[in-house]
């Protein structure tokens, strides 16, 4: 039997077009049980490899006949060499190509909706790791939101499209991914924007993401127009995009809520993120389409793959919405989080260009789950 | 640099290689005995050591000295638990209210990943000739991991002329007090 060689990209399209598939996942069963590929109808099971070293009769029966299978491990070495065990009793397998490490790096292009005159916006999922960018086109331009460090993504996605990238925006100073913002920027001779009061100890130039800053991409005007809503981070900044998308950062979620402690100061920025998620977001139009940096669960993606939900739905179904009682509120925000993410206090100096590690470096500091959000 | 019976250079090897050479060359030790692992892959600490709790060798740690890992790993042994026949026992609790010397039988490995502070270390390979290090006059209180091998070193000992001699039981796996380490 031949062992086949699945890319990133394959198990994405497994993952948004709902299909179904059976991961025999190889890695250490601590690392499994931190961080998985989720799937709507996949079936997972986990053996470490190094058990399977003398062989793998007792797994058979284990692995349906019916179904795709894909082996998983971290690098891809250890999978190949399982893959290549099944095959060799009979079995036709696939494995992941570049493994979870390649899983993590992987983004997929959605498009939102399509804008006023030619426009579009573009979400990126990158399902590994739960991280949205996005990219606004208009006439020729772009802006992008949120975009991880995989930059070549982006600047060859724009170069596609044959639209110049003229504004990169970070909504807050990321704590859970290296944000690729200051390098495309650098790249392509975009303005970079950062809110000042997450960037006090940046060491780069950037230009200020304050209230009521507006920007237009292309002749016809697509807004874009900054909301200064504090509590994730101090200088979290949402965007309203044409007056019909609300980009939330990491302060509003689908299913759950920003966590305020990831700089350290719970305490100080609960009453942040409650006037913002209480107040300032109540003021918005009902009918804007929230678009989030991250997604927690699978469950959170829409049949065709976008992390999208209508503000006024928010509202009525976010538990982290409808919490009256204040008191109750900061307990759900700063007692019993969830653990913090992988390396979370380097990758915000990584950030602020305090450090600059090597991309191996930085794949090992973005492994594992993101754990912005708290339910 | 930890006193091993043998080394196996495992560098610039991506997994699941390390574990594939480990499961290897751990063939060639006696039960016991310790191996060194060099490795440069960062997940092979987390692998060896989950990968040797599961076939029952004892992963005794890891030392980083820049890219490399140097893991250490004891030679399972799958035989039945033998019976201690040494007379003179105490017990770790009993432990702290004595004077004298603590003597650790355990291999030069497992002792500097962790032994009780003031220990003496001469594995128990070694004791035969190095006794003479040790001051018969003395009370005597022999640990290893389990009070096995302490139970074959208390009575060497005893055989030889030393008269103070004790078993610490059950061993280090159960000491839950301070602990000292040479890494």
């Amino acid at each position: 039997m031949t062992v086949n060689k699945w890319t990133a990209a394959k198990v994405a399209r497994k993952v948004i077009d709902n299909e179904e598939l059976f991961i025999l996942d190889v890695r250490n069963p601590d690392a499994f049980n931190d961080w998985k590929i989720e799937g709507h109808k996949f079936e997972y099971l986990n053996i470490p490899y190094f058990e399977l070293l003398d062989g793998v009769e007792e797994i058979l029966p284990k692995l349906p006949m019916d179904k795709e299978v894909l082996v998983v491990c971290a690098k891809e070495g250890s999978s190949i060499m399982v893959a290549e065990m099944l095959s060799e009793e009979g079995r036709e397998v696939a494995y992941l190509e570049g493994g979870m490490k390649a899983w993590s790096s992987y983004l997929e292009p959605i498009k939102v909706a399509d804008l006023e005159n030619g426009g579009e916006l573009y979400q990126f999922v990158r399902l590994g790791k739960g991280c949205l960018s996005y990219m606004v086109i208009s006439e020729g331009e772009a802006a992008i939101i949120d975009a991880v460090r995989f930059t070549d993504v982006f600047t060859s996605f724009a170069k596609v499209k044959g639209v110049e990238i003229k504004h990169v925006f970070d909504t807050h100073l990321h704590a859970d991914h290296i944000s690729g913002g200051r390098q495309i920027a650098a790249a392509t001779g975009a303005t970079y924007y950062l809110p000042p009061k997450d960037a006090t100890e940046v060491v780069f130039d950037y230009t200020a993401l304050t209230d009521g800053l507006h920007v237009t991409i292309g002749s016809s005007q697509i807004d874009v127009n900054a909301l200064y809503s504090p509590g994730h981070t101090i200088g979290s900044t949402s965007f309203v995009i044409d007056n019909q998308f609300l980009l939330t950062g990491d302060i509003l979620f689908i299913d759950s809520i920003g966590r305020p402690d990831l700089a350290g100061l719970a305490e100080d920025w609960v009453g942040d993120l409650r006037e913002t998620l209480y107040s300032r977001y109540r003021e918005l139009a009902v009918d804007l389409v929230v678009l989030p940096a991250h997604f927690m669960i699978i469950d959170e993606l829409n049949e065709d793959g976008t992390v999208a939900r209508r503000l006024g739905d928010l509202f009525k179904q976010n538990h982290g919405l409808n919490i009256e009682d204040e008191e109750e509120f900061r307990r759900t925000v700063t007692d019993n989080l969830p653990p913090q993410p992988n390396a979370y206090e380097k990758i915000r100096q990584v950030n602020m260009g305090k450090i600059t590690p090597d991309h191996d470096e930085q794949t090992e500091m973005e492994i594992g789950p993101n754990r912005c959000a708290v339910r | 640099m930890i006193q091993t019976n043998l080394q196996l250079d495992a560098k610039g090897l991506a997994c699941p290689m390390p574990i594939v050479k480990t499961k290897k060359a751990i063939t060639d030790l006696e039960e016991g005995q310790v191996l060194e692992i060099q490795a440069t892959d960062k997940g092979s600490k987390a692998d060896l050591a989950a990968w040797a709790s599961s076939v029952g060798h004892q992963y005794l740690g890891t030392v980083e000295d820049g890219e490399v890992l140097y893991h250490y790993i004891r030679k399972g042994s799958n035989e039945l638990e033998v019976e201690k026949t040494f007379e003179h026992t105490v017990s770790l609790d009993e432990l702290e209210s004595r004077d004298g010397f603590i003597l650790d039988v355990r291999e030069a490995a497992e002792y500097a990943f962790g032994h009780m502070e003031g220990a003496i270390s001469i594995p128990m390979g070694e004791l035969e000739s190095r006794m003479d290090e040790l001051d018969k006059e003395k009370e005597l209180y022999v640990i290893c991991r389990t009070g096995r091998r302490s139970d074959l070193a208390a009575q060497l000992l005893a055989n030889n002329g030393f008269t103070k001699v004790y078993n610490v039981l059950p061993g280090m796996n159960e000491w839950n007090g301070k602990i000292s380490k040479e890494v």
